[in-house]
């Protein structure tokens, strides 16, 4: 009986020591975590995502992005990510702290996309390559995500919004559209840009 | 009727309070386990529908319910919780009876419990598919999932607890130990990080530990001693060779306890986070080939000058091929851990194949071998085939090997090749496809085992008894299933 309560108070503790250790001091450190100012330009970072772009997370995350997409670029010295231009600097907890949920990501079947809205501003770039990525990048293992695009028959007058793509990707009299969530993931991604100088992650 | 073996009579004594706990026990573990078959087959489902998307990305293209951002965490949410942790309580409530010489308490409440699990796996599994899952690994599952789970979760511990306060037994066997410390930490584990993931007590880059605290803890904490005390109980068992070292098992119990708890954020190596986590969930890690290496010690030192029955028994041959990939897959984690190895394989498929090599290779043929022996115990009756179990037996081990060591091999290259920039990325993709081909090869082997697998626990639960003819072992012959159940009717009608 005595033993019993022995095991199960030790093995509570142990639990509970790496509870505290790993979540909770960590979690009370990061508490004091303030944006930064731009003395110049009066610019603020980091920031939470507003409108269509917090929108664009929802979809981020119910399409499981994060699978094969990690948001983290790694130091100078340790892996390749600043050198393949995934990011000026490497990304630090202050970075995070309006993520919720944070979507670092474990694997990188595609690229890092810590920087993506930096490497690729345009949106017609994000829209080409939802809708196929082989029009962007030739040889991906990433899959079209046409049900985030509508498609609409048109005759000569090419509609407002439609995206450009490429002759032999088209069919003959059609127009494709993004969908509201199409545009909603494309003002996320655009809006993911870690290159803001901060003091404890200075620029390489 | 049972037939009960005569003997001595303290050990006939023993075999029929035997008898009486494995009756006590039969339809909690019964729904445990056939539960945990039958998600074992939708989650094989589920991973070929993914693997086959990695590299043909427009199979089911069209289909959003089954994008691969979609159907690769229900692979894994199902193959986690509807397998491996139903076919671990299965597997503890049979075990905790068996070794506390006591019934099985609350059978109705416990088989209650199963099917309450199952909702959660089902519900969970859709909200999914249909775009609601939160993108956290290992708690994809909304928090309205959350107490289906946590509430059965409860319900075990507080099965193992009574039985181990009731028990019978004198002694403690190792076994105990590790199923009672298990079962109190799934339901802290789950709630803890369930609450903190769900209500926001964690913010920033806390969640992300927070993450792997649970994701790595709910395999070492949860369903590794489940398996180890499987191994620990099974080895000796079927040999009849006693645990080479008492004191041995001890020190491997509590360094687990220990120490797996915190290797979690090796999972963040190189992030946005103080370095001074990543080096505890560094030492943790090194500090693991010490519960390590006394369990393959004392595994080892058992089966010694007994290997011969490898070739025979099915339970044996499983649980030692899955002890042997605990020692194998739990050195390749320590030393993956370190920063020098994870700066090439962090973020690759070498991390997917440690993670089978664990999972499947070491705990889920553990489980193999555990159904193997408790399915004849609980139901009275014998395995059909043992063509059927080779194919698992073959299927499963050749499966995990080549998956491993293909996706190890891969992760290892694709890692080295991302580590210098003057290799473009998309040719990177181009390298591993073939080894992505491999992969859905060696998922097609493992899935062929399970559906013999399951085949046979149909068999073994319908109502036609192979129990007059004894143990099935890999060298017994059988007539086939056919003949046999047109015998058997013949026999009914004539009966009547």
């Amino acid at each position: 009986m005595n033993r019993t309560f022995l095991v199960i108070v030790g093995v509570f503790l142990t639990i509970a020591f790496s509870l505290s250790g790993l979540v909770l001091i960590p979690n009370w450190q990061f508490q004091e975590h303030q944006p930064v100012r731009n003395a110049r330009d009066g610019s603020q970072y980091p920031n939470p995502y507003y409108g269509l772009a917090r929108q664009g997370r929802d979809v981020y995350v119910d399409q499981g992005c994060a699978y094969c997409h990690s948001q983290q670029v790694r130091a100078k010295g340790y892996g390749a990510d600043i050198r393949r231009n995934w990011g000026n600097r490497r990304t630090v907890a202050r970075d995070y702290m309006y993520e919720y949920p944070i979507l670092l990501g474990t694997m990188r079947t595609g690229p890092d996309l810590a920087n993506i809205g930096a490497r690729q501003p345009a949106r017609d770039w994000h829209y080409l390559h939802l809708y196929n990525p082989q029009i962007t990048s030739a040889g991906s293992v990433m899959p079209r995500y046409q049900y985030l695009f509508r498609t609409i028959r048109a005759g000569e007058m090419v509609p407002a919004g439609a995206i450009p793509l490429p002759a032999a990707f088209q069919s003959e009299g059609t127009h494709i559209l993004p969908t509201a969530r199409g545009e909603q993931l494309v003002e996320y991604l655009r809006a993911q840009n870690r290159t803001f100088p901060l003091p404890e992650a200075k620029q390489p | 009727m049972t037939h009960v073996p005569e003997g001595p009579a303290e050990s006939r004594l023993e075999q029929i309070s035997r008898i009486v706990i494995d009756d006590s026990s039969r339809v909690p573990v019964l729904l445990w386990f056939t539960s945990s078959v039958i998600w074992l087959l939708f989650g094989s489902l589920a991973a070929m529908i993914s693997s086959l998307k990695l590299h043909h990305p427009d199979f089911l293209g069209g289909i959003e319910w089954l994008t691969f951002g979609r159907i690769r965490p229900v692979h894994l949410d199902i193959v986690f919780f509807g397998w491996s942790c139903m076919a671990a309580i299965g597997t503890l409530l049979w075990l905790q009876a068996r070794l506390c010489h006591v019934r099985l308490p609350w059978p109705v409440l416990l088989s209650g419990l199963a099917m309450v699990w199952n909702i959660g796996v089902v519900v969970g599994s859709v909200a999914v598919l249909a775009g609601h899952g939160s993108s956290i690994e290992y708690l994809e599952f909304p928090a309205y999932c959350a107490p289906f789970f946590a509430i059965p979760a409860l319900g075990v511990l507080a099965a193992n607890v009574k039985m181990y306060l009731t028990k019978r037994s004198e002694h403690t066997y190792v076994s105990q130990w590790y199923l009672l410390a298990a079962t109190v930490w799934l339901p802290i584990l789950y709630v803890t990080a369930m609450f903190c993931t769900y209500f926001g007590l964690v913010q920033g880059v806390s969640q992300a530990i927070t993450n792997w605290w649970f994701g790595h803890n709910a395999l070492g904490l949860w369903v590794t001693p489940i398996a180890v005390a499987t191994a620990y109980y099974l080895i000796p068992k079927v040999t009849g060779r006693p645990v080479h070292s008492y004191h041995l098992s001890l020190l491997g119990f509590w360094t687990l306890a220990i120490f797996y708890n915190w290797a979690g954020t090796h999972h963040l190596t190189g992030g946005p986070l103080p370095a001074w986590t990543i080096t505890v969930g560094v030492v943790g890690s090194m500090m693991m080939f010490i519960p390590v290496i006394t369990v393959a010690i004392n595994h080892h030192m058992t089966m010694r000058g007994v290997f011969s029955m490898l070739k025979t028994s099915p339970t044996l041959r499983f649980t030692v091929f899955g002890s042997f990939l605990y020692t194998v897959a739990s050195f390749q984690g320590s030393l993956e851990a370190l920063r020098s190895h994870q700066e090439i394989t962090h973020f690759t498929q070498y991390t997917i194949g440690h993670a089978h090599l664990g999972l499947y290779g070491f705990f889920s043929m553990i489980m193999f071998g555990a159904m193997y022996y408790i399915f004849p115990r609980v139901t009275n009756n014998e395995w059909s085939s043992a063509r059927l179990i080779k194919v698992h037996f073959w299927g499963s081990a050749l499966g995990i090997l080549s998956y491993g060591v293909g996706l190890c091999w891969a992760g290892w290259w694709q890692g080295t090749m991302m580590n210098n920039p003057s290799i473009p990325f998309l040719q990177i993709v181009e390298y591993i496809k073939p080894y992505l081909i491999l992969r859905s090869i060696s998922g097609a082997g493992m899935t062929i085992a399970h559906l013999a697998f399951a085949l046979s626990v149909w068999r073994i639960l319908s109502r036609h008894h192979f129990v007059m003819s004894g143990p099935t072992l890999f060298t017994t012959q059988r007539p086939p299933w056919r003949e046999f159940v047109n015998e058997q009717n013949q026999r009914e009608e004539i009966a009547q």
